[in-house]
Protein backbone atom coordinates (compact mmCIF):
# COMPACT_ATOMS: atom_id res chain seq x y z
CA UNK A 1 0.00 0.00 0.00
CA UNK A 2 2.71 2.38 1.03
CA UNK A 3 4.86 1.85 -2.07
CA UNK A 4 1.85 2.48 -4.30
CA UNK A 5 1.15 5.75 -2.54
CA UNK A 6 4.79 6.79 -2.82
CA UNK A 7 4.71 5.95 -6.52
CA UNK A 8 1.63 8.10 -7.01
CA UNK A 9 3.21 10.96 -5.09
CA UNK A 10 6.39 10.71 -7.17
CA UNK A 11 4.40 10.65 -10.41
CA UNK A 12 2.44 13.72 -9.34
CA UNK A 13 5.60 15.48 -8.21
CA UNK A 14 7.39 15.04 -11.55
CA UNK A 15 4.32 16.07 -13.55
CA UNK A 16 4.13 19.17 -11.38
CA UNK A 17 7.78 19.98 -12.05
CA UNK A 18 7.27 19.49 -15.77
CA UNK A 19 4.36 21.91 -15.83
CA UNK A 20 6.19 24.35 -13.57
CA UNK A 21 9.15 24.56 -15.96
CA UNK A 22 6.83 24.90 -18.93
CA UNK A 23 4.89 27.61 -17.08
CA UNK A 24 7.97 29.63 -16.18
CA UNK A 25 9.26 29.41 -19.75
CA UNK A 26 5.97 30.43 -21.31
CA UNK A 27 5.55 33.30 -18.87
CA UNK A 28 9.09 34.46 -19.62
CA UNK A 29 8.60 34.23 -23.39
CA UNK A 30 5.24 35.95 -23.18
CA UNK A 31 6.71 38.74 -21.04
CA UNK A 32 9.60 39.45 -23.44
CA UNK A 33 7.70 38.96 -26.67
CA UNK A 34 4.54 40.87 -25.71
CA UNK A 35 6.67 43.86 -24.69
CA UNK A 36 9.04 43.66 -27.65
CA UNK A 37 7.14 42.41 -30.68
CA UNK A 38 5.06 45.65 -31.10
CA UNK A 39 8.35 47.54 -31.62
CA UNK A 40 9.51 45.16 -34.36
CA UNK A 41 8.85 47.24 -37.46
CA UNK A 42 10.95 46.87 -40.59
CA UNK A 43 12.48 50.27 -39.83
CA UNK A 44 13.54 49.05 -36.40
CA UNK A 45 14.90 45.66 -37.54
CA UNK A 46 16.84 46.95 -40.53
CA UNK A 47 17.29 50.66 -39.72
CA UNK A 48 20.39 52.41 -38.40
CA UNK A 49 20.75 53.30 -34.73
CA UNK A 50 20.47 56.84 -33.37
CA UNK A 51 22.78 58.27 -30.75
CA UNK A 52 20.64 61.05 -29.26
CA UNK A 53 17.18 61.12 -30.78
CA UNK A 54 14.43 58.54 -30.71
CA UNK A 55 13.52 56.12 -33.49
CA UNK A 56 16.84 54.34 -34.00
CA UNK A 57 17.00 50.80 -35.42
CA UNK A 58 19.23 47.78 -34.86
CA UNK A 59 20.00 46.74 -38.46
CA UNK A 60 23.81 46.88 -38.19
CA UNK A 61 23.73 45.02 -34.85
CA UNK A 62 21.61 42.27 -36.34
CA UNK A 63 24.10 41.97 -39.19
CA UNK A 64 27.09 42.04 -36.83
CA UNK A 65 25.56 39.32 -34.65
CA UNK A 66 25.46 36.92 -37.57
CA UNK A 67 28.73 38.09 -39.09
CA UNK A 68 30.62 37.53 -35.84
CA UNK A 69 28.81 34.24 -35.25
CA UNK A 70 29.75 32.98 -38.71
CA UNK A 71 33.37 34.07 -38.33
CA UNK A 72 33.73 32.53 -34.90
CA UNK A 73 32.31 29.24 -36.17
CA UNK A 74 34.65 29.41 -39.15
CA UNK A 75 37.61 29.69 -36.76
CA UNK A 76 36.43 27.26 -34.08
CA UNK A 77 34.78 24.42 -36.03
CA UNK A 78 37.88 23.04 -37.81
CA UNK A 79 40.00 23.16 -34.66
CA UNK A 80 37.29 22.05 -32.25
CA UNK A 81 36.08 19.14 -34.36
CA UNK A 82 39.63 18.24 -35.36
CA UNK A 83 40.78 18.08 -31.76
CA UNK A 84 37.68 16.08 -30.81
CA UNK A 85 38.39 13.55 -33.56
CA UNK A 86 42.00 13.29 -32.44
CA UNK A 87 41.00 12.70 -28.81
CA UNK A 88 38.36 10.11 -29.70
CA UNK A 89 40.05 8.19 -32.49
CA UNK A 90 43.79 8.79 -32.59
CA UNK A 91 45.11 9.75 -29.14
CA UNK A 92 46.77 6.95 -27.21
CA UNK A 93 45.69 6.41 -23.65
CA UNK A 94 48.52 8.09 -21.76
CA UNK A 95 49.29 11.03 -19.50
CA UNK A 96 49.60 13.47 -22.40
CA UNK A 97 46.09 12.71 -23.67
CA UNK A 98 44.73 12.98 -20.15
CA UNK A 99 46.43 16.34 -19.80
CA UNK A 100 44.91 17.61 -23.04
CA UNK A 101 41.47 16.40 -21.95
CA UNK A 102 41.81 17.94 -18.50
CA UNK A 103 42.91 21.27 -19.99
CA UNK A 104 39.93 21.24 -22.33
CA UNK A 105 37.56 20.62 -19.44
CA UNK A 106 39.09 23.43 -17.44
CA UNK A 107 38.92 25.83 -20.38
CA UNK A 108 35.25 24.94 -20.85
CA UNK A 109 34.48 26.13 -17.34
CA UNK A 110 36.36 29.43 -17.47
CA UNK A 111 33.88 32.36 -17.17
CA UNK A 112 33.39 34.15 -20.47
CA UNK A 113 34.44 37.52 -19.05
CA UNK A 114 37.91 36.09 -18.41
CA UNK A 115 38.11 35.19 -22.09
CA UNK A 116 36.93 38.73 -22.80
CA UNK A 117 39.78 40.23 -20.79
CA UNK A 118 42.25 37.88 -22.46
CA UNK A 119 40.99 38.87 -25.92
CA UNK A 120 41.10 42.51 -24.93
CA UNK A 121 44.74 42.23 -23.84
CA UNK A 122 45.77 40.17 -26.85
CA UNK A 123 43.91 41.71 -29.78
CA UNK A 124 42.92 45.19 -28.61
CA UNK A 125 46.01 46.20 -26.64
CA UNK A 126 48.98 43.99 -27.51
CA UNK A 127 48.29 43.64 -31.22
CA UNK A 128 46.95 47.18 -31.26
CA UNK A 129 43.89 46.37 -33.35
CA UNK A 130 41.45 48.27 -31.18
CA UNK A 131 37.83 47.09 -31.07
CA UNK A 132 37.34 44.88 -34.12
CA UNK A 133 34.95 42.30 -35.48
CA UNK A 134 37.96 40.03 -36.07
CA UNK A 135 39.13 40.27 -32.44
CA UNK A 136 35.61 39.60 -31.18
CA UNK A 137 35.11 36.61 -33.46
CA UNK A 138 38.50 35.11 -32.54
CA UNK A 139 37.87 35.50 -28.82
CA UNK A 140 34.41 33.96 -29.21
CA UNK A 141 36.02 31.10 -31.09
CA UNK A 142 38.33 30.55 -28.10
CA UNK A 143 35.33 30.45 -25.78
CA UNK A 144 33.57 27.87 -27.92
CA UNK A 145 36.58 25.74 -28.78
CA UNK A 146 36.63 23.58 -25.62
CA UNK A 147 32.88 22.95 -25.84
CA UNK A 148 33.23 21.82 -29.45
CA UNK A 149 36.14 19.54 -28.56
CA UNK A 150 34.14 17.91 -25.77
CA UNK A 151 30.98 17.50 -27.82
CA UNK A 152 32.86 16.02 -30.78
CA UNK A 153 34.75 13.57 -28.61
CA UNK A 154 31.63 12.49 -26.71
CA UNK A 155 29.51 11.96 -29.81
CA UNK A 156 32.24 10.00 -31.59
CA UNK A 157 32.69 7.81 -28.52
CA UNK A 158 28.96 7.12 -28.53
CA UNK A 159 29.23 5.52 -31.99
CA UNK A 160 29.24 1.74 -31.45
CA UNK A 161 32.55 -0.02 -32.10
CA UNK A 162 30.70 -2.45 -34.35
CA UNK A 163 30.53 0.31 -37.00
CA UNK A 164 34.29 0.81 -36.78
CA UNK A 165 34.88 -2.93 -37.09
CA UNK A 166 32.47 -3.22 -40.00
CA UNK A 167 34.23 -0.49 -41.92
CA UNK A 168 37.77 -1.71 -41.23
CA UNK A 169 36.83 -5.31 -42.03
CA UNK A 170 35.79 -4.14 -45.50
CA UNK A 171 39.30 -2.83 -46.06
CA UNK A 172 38.70 0.86 -45.35
CA UNK A 173 41.45 3.11 -44.08
CA UNK A 174 40.99 4.78 -40.73
CA UNK A 175 40.28 8.12 -42.38
CA UNK A 176 37.65 6.59 -44.68
CA UNK A 177 36.03 5.06 -41.61
CA UNK A 178 35.96 8.43 -39.82
CA UNK A 179 34.76 10.42 -42.81
CA UNK A 180 32.16 8.05 -44.21
CA UNK A 181 30.82 6.26 -41.16
CA UNK A 182 31.69 7.96 -37.88
CA UNK A 183 31.03 11.58 -38.83
CA UNK A 184 27.72 10.92 -40.64
CA UNK A 185 26.59 8.71 -37.75
CA UNK A 186 27.46 11.27 -35.12
CA UNK A 187 26.12 14.19 -37.12
CA UNK A 188 22.99 14.70 -34.98
CA UNK A 189 25.17 14.99 -31.87
CA UNK A 190 27.59 17.31 -33.61
CA UNK A 191 24.72 19.46 -34.82
CA UNK A 192 23.33 19.71 -31.30
CA UNK A 193 26.76 20.83 -30.14
CA UNK A 194 27.06 23.40 -32.89
CA UNK A 195 23.56 24.72 -32.12
CA UNK A 196 24.52 25.05 -28.48
CA UNK A 197 27.69 26.90 -29.35
CA UNK A 198 25.95 29.12 -31.90
CA UNK A 199 23.23 30.06 -29.42
CA UNK A 200 25.85 30.88 -26.84
CA UNK A 201 27.77 33.00 -29.36
CA UNK A 202 24.64 34.94 -30.32
CA UNK A 203 23.85 35.63 -26.69
CA UNK A 204 27.40 36.40 -25.56
CA UNK A 205 28.00 39.96 -24.42
CA UNK A 206 30.87 40.13 -21.91
CA UNK A 207 33.50 38.98 -24.41
CA UNK A 208 32.31 41.27 -27.17
CA UNK A 209 32.08 44.39 -25.01
CA UNK A 210 35.82 44.00 -24.43
CA UNK A 211 36.83 42.99 -27.94
CA UNK A 212 34.35 44.07 -30.59
CA UNK A 213 33.22 47.26 -28.90
CA UNK A 214 29.90 49.01 -28.44
CA UNK A 215 29.74 51.01 -31.66
CA UNK A 216 28.90 50.12 -35.23
CA UNK A 217 30.35 51.14 -38.54
CA UNK A 218 28.76 54.02 -40.47
CA UNK A 219 28.34 51.61 -43.35
CA UNK A 220 25.87 48.79 -43.08
CA UNK A 221 26.42 46.00 -43.74
CA UNK A 222 30.16 46.43 -43.26
CA UNK A 223 32.22 43.31 -43.96
CA UNK A 224 35.45 45.01 -42.86
CA UNK A 225 37.06 42.69 -40.32
CA UNK A 226 38.78 45.61 -38.61
CA UNK A 227 35.66 47.72 -38.05
CA UNK A 228 34.20 47.66 -34.59
CA UNK A 229 31.06 45.61 -34.45
CA UNK A 230 28.42 45.84 -31.75
CA UNK A 231 26.05 42.88 -31.69
CA UNK A 232 22.41 42.65 -30.59
CA UNK A 233 23.29 41.29 -27.14
CA UNK A 234 25.89 43.97 -26.55
CA UNK A 235 23.46 46.61 -27.81
CA UNK A 236 20.93 45.41 -25.25
CA UNK A 237 23.44 45.94 -22.47
CA UNK A 238 24.60 49.28 -23.91
CA UNK A 239 21.16 50.73 -24.43
CA UNK A 240 20.08 49.94 -20.87
CA UNK A 241 23.24 51.23 -19.22
CA UNK A 242 24.89 53.98 -21.22
CA UNK A 243 22.67 55.15 -24.09
CA UNK A 244 21.35 58.71 -24.30
CA UNK A 245 18.36 58.10 -26.56
CA UNK A 246 14.96 58.87 -24.98
CA UNK A 247 13.34 55.65 -26.27
CA UNK A 248 15.99 53.37 -24.73
CA UNK A 249 13.38 51.26 -22.94
CA UNK A 250 11.40 50.41 -26.06
CA UNK A 251 14.58 49.78 -28.06
CA UNK A 252 15.71 47.38 -25.34
CA UNK A 253 12.36 45.59 -25.38
CA UNK A 254 12.45 45.31 -29.16
CA UNK A 255 16.07 44.11 -29.16
CA UNK A 256 15.37 41.46 -26.53
CA UNK A 257 12.40 40.11 -28.49
CA UNK A 258 14.37 40.16 -31.75
CA UNK A 259 17.27 38.31 -30.11
CA UNK A 260 14.99 35.55 -28.83
CA UNK A 261 13.26 35.18 -32.19
CA UNK A 262 16.58 35.07 -34.02
CA UNK A 263 17.95 32.35 -31.71
CA UNK A 264 14.76 30.31 -32.10
CA UNK A 265 14.91 30.56 -35.88
CA UNK A 266 18.59 29.63 -35.91
CA UNK A 267 17.92 26.56 -33.74
CA UNK A 268 15.08 25.43 -35.98
CA UNK A 269 17.13 25.99 -39.11
CA UNK A 270 19.89 23.77 -37.78
CA UNK A 271 17.79 21.21 -35.93
CA UNK A 272 15.12 20.39 -38.50
CA UNK A 273 17.37 19.12 -41.34
CA UNK A 274 19.43 17.21 -38.79
CA UNK A 275 16.35 15.50 -37.36
CA UNK A 276 15.20 14.65 -40.87
CA UNK A 277 18.56 13.02 -41.68
CA UNK A 278 18.51 11.12 -38.40
CA UNK A 279 15.02 9.73 -38.99
CA UNK A 280 15.99 8.76 -42.49
CA UNK A 281 19.05 6.82 -41.29
CA UNK A 282 16.97 5.10 -38.61
CA UNK A 283 14.48 3.98 -41.26
CA UNK A 284 11.49 5.79 -39.76
CA UNK A 285 10.61 7.93 -42.75
CA UNK A 286 10.67 7.15 -46.41
CA UNK B 1 25.75 -30.89 -49.84
CA UNK B 2 29.08 -31.51 -48.20
CA UNK B 3 32.11 -32.57 -50.15
CA UNK B 4 34.25 -35.06 -48.34
CA UNK B 5 37.23 -34.53 -50.58
CA UNK B 6 38.86 -31.20 -49.86
CA UNK B 7 40.88 -29.45 -52.54
CA UNK B 8 44.50 -29.42 -51.60
CA UNK B 9 45.42 -25.81 -52.28
CA UNK B 10 46.35 -24.28 -48.98
CA UNK B 11 44.79 -20.85 -48.44
CA UNK B 12 45.78 -20.07 -44.89
CA UNK B 13 48.52 -21.48 -42.70
CA UNK B 14 48.95 -20.59 -39.05
CA UNK B 15 52.33 -21.48 -37.60
CA UNK B 16 53.32 -21.51 -33.94
CA UNK B 17 50.96 -18.69 -33.06
CA UNK B 18 50.94 -17.38 -29.49
CA UNK B 19 48.68 -14.51 -28.51
CA UNK B 20 48.67 -12.48 -25.32
CA UNK B 21 46.20 -9.95 -23.92
CA UNK B 22 48.66 -7.98 -21.81
CA UNK B 23 50.06 -10.60 -19.43
CA UNK B 24 47.43 -13.25 -20.15
CA UNK B 25 48.18 -15.79 -22.83
CA UNK B 26 45.02 -16.53 -24.83
CA UNK B 27 46.36 -18.77 -27.59
CA UNK B 28 49.12 -21.39 -27.33
CA UNK B 29 51.21 -22.67 -30.25
CA UNK B 30 48.43 -22.80 -32.81
CA UNK B 31 49.27 -24.69 -36.02
CA UNK B 32 46.51 -24.84 -38.56
CA UNK B 33 46.13 -25.30 -42.29
CA UNK B 34 43.00 -24.21 -44.14
CA UNK B 35 42.45 -25.47 -47.70
CA UNK B 36 41.01 -23.25 -50.37
CA UNK B 37 37.32 -23.50 -51.21
CA UNK B 38 36.31 -25.26 -48.02
CA UNK B 39 34.40 -24.47 -44.88
CA UNK B 40 36.29 -24.80 -41.63
CA UNK B 41 34.43 -24.60 -38.33
CA UNK B 42 36.00 -23.51 -35.03
CA UNK B 43 34.19 -24.99 -32.05
CA UNK B 44 34.82 -24.98 -28.34
CA UNK B 45 33.43 -23.57 -25.09
CA UNK B 46 33.24 -19.81 -24.41
CA UNK B 47 36.61 -18.21 -23.82
CA UNK B 48 38.54 -21.01 -25.55
CA UNK B 49 40.16 -18.60 -28.00
CA UNK B 50 38.29 -19.53 -31.19
CA UNK B 51 37.06 -15.96 -31.89
CA UNK B 52 40.44 -14.57 -30.94
CA UNK B 53 42.14 -16.84 -33.46
CA UNK B 54 39.60 -15.88 -36.13
CA UNK B 55 40.40 -12.21 -35.53
CA UNK B 56 44.12 -12.77 -35.96
CA UNK B 57 43.46 -13.94 -39.53
CA UNK B 58 42.59 -10.45 -40.78
CA UNK B 59 44.35 -8.57 -37.99
CA UNK B 60 41.20 -7.24 -36.36
CA UNK B 61 43.04 -7.76 -33.07
CA UNK B 62 45.19 -4.78 -34.05
CA UNK B 63 42.36 -2.60 -32.70
CA UNK B 64 43.05 -3.81 -29.17
CA UNK B 65 46.21 -2.05 -27.96
CA UNK B 66 47.34 -4.66 -25.41
CA UNK B 67 47.42 -7.60 -27.83
CA UNK B 68 50.79 -9.17 -28.58
CA UNK B 69 51.26 -11.87 -31.19
CA UNK B 70 54.18 -14.15 -32.01
CA UNK B 71 54.37 -16.78 -34.72
CA UNK B 72 53.07 -16.33 -38.22
CA UNK B 73 49.90 -16.41 -40.28
CA UNK B 74 50.35 -17.04 -43.99
CA UNK B 75 47.61 -16.09 -46.42
CA UNK B 76 48.45 -17.29 -49.93
CA UNK B 77 51.96 -17.93 -48.67
CA UNK B 78 52.59 -14.42 -47.37
CA UNK B 79 53.02 -13.67 -43.69
CA UNK B 80 50.34 -11.11 -42.78
CA UNK B 81 52.32 -10.11 -39.69
CA UNK B 82 55.35 -9.24 -41.81
CA UNK B 83 56.77 -5.75 -41.93
CA UNK B 84 55.45 -5.03 -45.42
CA UNK B 85 51.87 -6.16 -44.92
CA UNK B 86 49.25 -3.71 -46.14
CA UNK B 87 46.51 -4.26 -43.56
CA UNK B 88 43.91 -2.47 -45.66
CA UNK B 89 44.65 -4.75 -48.59
CA UNK B 90 44.63 -7.81 -46.32
CA UNK B 91 41.19 -6.98 -44.93
CA UNK B 92 39.83 -6.46 -48.42
CA UNK B 93 40.89 -10.03 -49.20
CA UNK B 94 40.00 -11.54 -45.85
CA UNK B 95 36.64 -10.09 -44.83
CA UNK B 96 34.63 -10.63 -41.69
CA UNK B 97 31.01 -11.12 -40.67
CA UNK B 98 30.37 -10.39 -37.02
CA UNK B 99 28.32 -11.97 -34.29
CA UNK B 100 25.76 -9.18 -34.19
CA UNK B 101 24.57 -7.83 -37.52
CA UNK B 102 26.18 -4.42 -37.87
CA UNK B 103 24.75 -2.62 -40.89
CA UNK B 104 25.63 1.06 -41.13
CA UNK B 105 22.78 3.49 -40.43
CA UNK B 106 22.42 4.16 -44.16
CA UNK B 107 20.23 2.88 -46.95
CA UNK B 108 20.50 -0.75 -48.06
CA UNK B 109 22.08 0.44 -51.31
CA UNK B 110 24.68 2.60 -49.55
CA UNK B 111 25.57 -0.25 -47.20
CA UNK B 112 26.41 -2.54 -50.10
CA UNK B 113 28.08 0.21 -52.12
CA UNK B 114 30.21 1.29 -49.14
CA UNK B 115 33.03 -1.19 -49.81
CA UNK B 116 33.23 -0.71 -53.60
CA UNK B 117 33.13 3.06 -53.11
CA UNK B 118 36.04 3.14 -50.68
CA UNK B 119 37.97 0.98 -53.12
CA UNK B 120 37.46 3.54 -55.84
CA UNK B 121 34.37 2.52 -57.80
CA UNK B 122 32.36 5.68 -58.47
CA UNK B 123 30.16 5.08 -61.51
CA UNK B 124 26.52 4.61 -60.59
CA UNK B 125 26.09 1.96 -63.29
CA UNK B 126 28.94 -0.17 -61.94
CA UNK B 127 27.68 0.20 -58.38
CA UNK B 128 24.15 -0.80 -59.42
CA UNK B 129 25.52 -4.01 -60.90
CA UNK B 130 27.57 -4.80 -57.78
CA UNK B 131 24.66 -4.08 -55.43
CA UNK B 132 22.31 -6.35 -57.34
CA UNK B 133 24.87 -9.14 -57.70
CA UNK B 134 25.87 -9.02 -54.02
CA UNK B 135 22.29 -9.02 -52.77
CA UNK B 136 21.47 -11.96 -55.06
CA UNK B 137 24.52 -13.87 -53.81
CA UNK B 138 23.36 -13.28 -50.25
CA UNK B 139 19.80 -14.38 -51.12
CA UNK B 140 18.42 -11.01 -50.12
CA UNK B 141 17.61 -9.50 -53.50
CA UNK B 142 13.94 -10.48 -53.61
CA UNK B 143 13.30 -9.05 -50.16
CA UNK B 144 15.34 -5.89 -50.66
CA UNK B 145 14.98 -4.89 -54.29
CA UNK B 146 11.96 -2.65 -53.71
CA UNK B 147 13.46 -0.86 -50.74
CA UNK B 148 17.07 -0.28 -51.71
CA UNK B 149 16.87 3.37 -50.66
CA UNK B 150 15.31 2.64 -47.29
CA UNK B 151 17.41 2.40 -44.17
CA UNK B 152 19.11 -0.92 -43.53
CA UNK B 153 18.14 -0.63 -39.87
CA UNK B 154 14.52 -1.30 -40.86
CA UNK B 155 15.39 -4.89 -41.87
CA UNK B 156 14.88 -7.84 -39.53
CA UNK B 157 17.89 -9.29 -37.70
CA UNK B 158 18.25 -12.17 -40.15
CA UNK B 159 17.95 -9.87 -43.13
CA UNK B 160 20.51 -7.53 -41.57
CA UNK B 161 22.99 -10.37 -41.21
CA UNK B 162 22.52 -11.38 -44.85
CA UNK B 163 22.93 -7.70 -45.75
CA UNK B 164 26.27 -7.72 -43.90
CA UNK B 165 27.28 -10.79 -45.88
CA UNK B 166 26.22 -9.08 -49.11
CA UNK B 167 28.16 -5.97 -48.09
CA UNK B 168 31.23 -8.12 -47.63
CA UNK B 169 30.76 -9.99 -50.93
CA UNK B 170 30.59 -6.63 -52.71
CA UNK B 171 34.32 -6.09 -52.10
CA UNK B 172 35.02 -9.57 -53.54
CA UNK B 173 37.17 -11.02 -50.76
CA UNK B 174 38.85 -14.41 -51.08
CA UNK B 175 38.25 -15.52 -47.51
CA UNK B 176 35.14 -15.02 -45.37
CA UNK B 177 35.62 -15.08 -41.62
CA UNK B 178 32.34 -15.56 -39.77
CA UNK B 179 32.28 -14.96 -36.04
CA UNK B 180 29.20 -16.79 -34.74
CA UNK B 181 27.12 -15.25 -37.53
CA UNK B 182 23.85 -16.90 -36.50
CA UNK B 183 24.00 -16.68 -32.72
CA UNK B 184 21.72 -13.63 -32.69
CA UNK B 185 19.30 -15.02 -35.28
CA UNK B 186 16.10 -17.07 -35.16
CA UNK B 187 16.11 -20.67 -36.52
CA UNK B 188 14.72 -19.79 -39.95
CA UNK B 189 17.23 -17.00 -40.51
CA UNK B 190 19.95 -19.32 -39.25
CA UNK B 191 18.94 -21.91 -41.83
CA UNK B 192 19.11 -19.29 -44.58
CA UNK B 193 22.59 -18.20 -43.57
CA UNK B 194 23.71 -21.85 -43.39
CA UNK B 195 22.37 -22.54 -46.89
CA UNK B 196 24.16 -19.43 -48.04
CA UNK B 197 27.51 -20.71 -46.77
CA UNK B 198 27.05 -23.86 -48.87
CA UNK B 199 26.57 -21.80 -52.01
CA UNK B 200 29.42 -19.45 -51.21
CA UNK B 201 32.06 -22.10 -50.64
CA UNK B 202 32.26 -22.69 -54.39
CA UNK B 203 34.02 -19.36 -54.68
CA UNK B 204 35.25 -18.53 -51.20
CA UNK B 205 37.22 -20.04 -48.39
CA UNK B 206 35.07 -19.81 -45.28
CA UNK B 207 36.03 -20.07 -41.63
CA UNK B 208 33.13 -20.01 -39.21
CA UNK B 209 33.21 -19.79 -35.43
CA UNK B 210 30.18 -21.38 -33.88
CA UNK B 211 28.80 -22.34 -30.51
CA UNK B 212 26.43 -24.71 -32.16
CA UNK B 213 27.92 -28.14 -32.76
CA UNK B 214 25.04 -29.24 -34.97
CA UNK B 215 25.75 -26.24 -37.14
CA UNK B 216 29.41 -27.17 -37.45
CA UNK B 217 28.43 -30.73 -38.32
CA UNK B 218 25.87 -29.58 -40.90
CA UNK B 219 27.93 -27.11 -42.86
CA UNK B 220 31.67 -27.58 -42.44
CA UNK B 221 34.22 -29.75 -44.22
CA UNK B 222 36.77 -29.66 -41.45
CA UNK B 223 36.38 -28.75 -37.80
CA UNK B 224 38.88 -27.54 -35.24
CA UNK B 225 38.17 -27.97 -31.54
CA UNK B 226 39.66 -25.47 -29.09
CA UNK B 227 40.00 -25.62 -25.34
CA UNK B 228 41.66 -23.06 -23.07
CA UNK B 229 43.62 -21.46 -25.90
CA UNK B 230 44.89 -24.74 -27.32
CA UNK B 231 43.78 -26.32 -30.57
CA UNK B 232 43.04 -29.84 -29.38
CA UNK B 233 42.10 -31.44 -32.67
CA UNK B 234 41.55 -30.48 -36.29
CA UNK B 235 40.23 -32.90 -38.88
CA UNK B 236 37.46 -33.77 -41.26
CA UNK B 237 34.16 -32.88 -39.71
CA UNK B 238 32.59 -36.32 -40.14
CA UNK B 239 35.48 -38.00 -38.43
CA UNK B 240 35.80 -35.46 -35.63
CA UNK B 241 32.15 -35.81 -34.68
CA UNK B 242 31.94 -39.62 -35.02
CA UNK B 243 35.36 -40.77 -34.06
CA UNK B 244 37.41 -38.05 -32.36
CA UNK B 245 41.00 -38.93 -31.63
CA UNK B 246 41.27 -36.89 -28.43
CA UNK B 247 39.44 -37.69 -25.22
CA UNK B 248 38.72 -33.99 -24.56
CA UNK B 249 37.05 -33.60 -27.97
CA UNK B 250 34.90 -36.60 -27.26
CA UNK B 251 33.90 -35.22 -23.87
CA UNK B 252 32.93 -31.91 -25.43
CA UNK B 253 30.92 -33.22 -28.38
CA UNK B 254 29.08 -35.73 -26.23
CA UNK B 255 28.06 -32.88 -23.96
CA UNK B 256 30.09 -33.72 -20.90
CA UNK B 257 31.07 -30.05 -20.53
CA UNK B 258 30.87 -26.78 -22.42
Amino acid sequence: MKTKLTDKLATGFFWLIGFLILGILSWFLWYILSAGVPHLTLDFIFGKPEEVKAGGGVGPMLFNSFYILALSLLFSLPFGIGAGIWLAEYAKKNWFTDLVRLSTEMLASVPSIVFGLFGSLLFVTWMGLGFTILGGALTLALLNLPVLVRVTEETLRAVPDSYREASLALGSTKWQMIRKVLIPTSLPGLVTGITLVAGRALGESAILIFTAGVSVSRFAPDFNLFASGETLSVHLWYIRSEALVPDAMSIAEGTAALLIIVVLILNLLIALPSRYLQRKAAGKSS
Amino acid sequence: MKTSAVSMNEKIRVQGLDLYYGENQALYEIDLSVPEGSITAFIGPSGCGKSTLLRTLNRMNDLIPSVKITGSVLVDGENIYGAETDVVHLRKNVGMVFQRPNPFPMSIYDNIAYGPRIHGIRRKKDLDVIVERSLKQAALWDEAKDRLNKSALGLSGGQQQRLCIARLLAVEPKVLLMDEPTSALDPISTLKVEELTQELKEKYTIIIVTHNMQQAARISDTTAFFLNGVMVEHGETDKLFTNPSDKRTEDYITGRFG
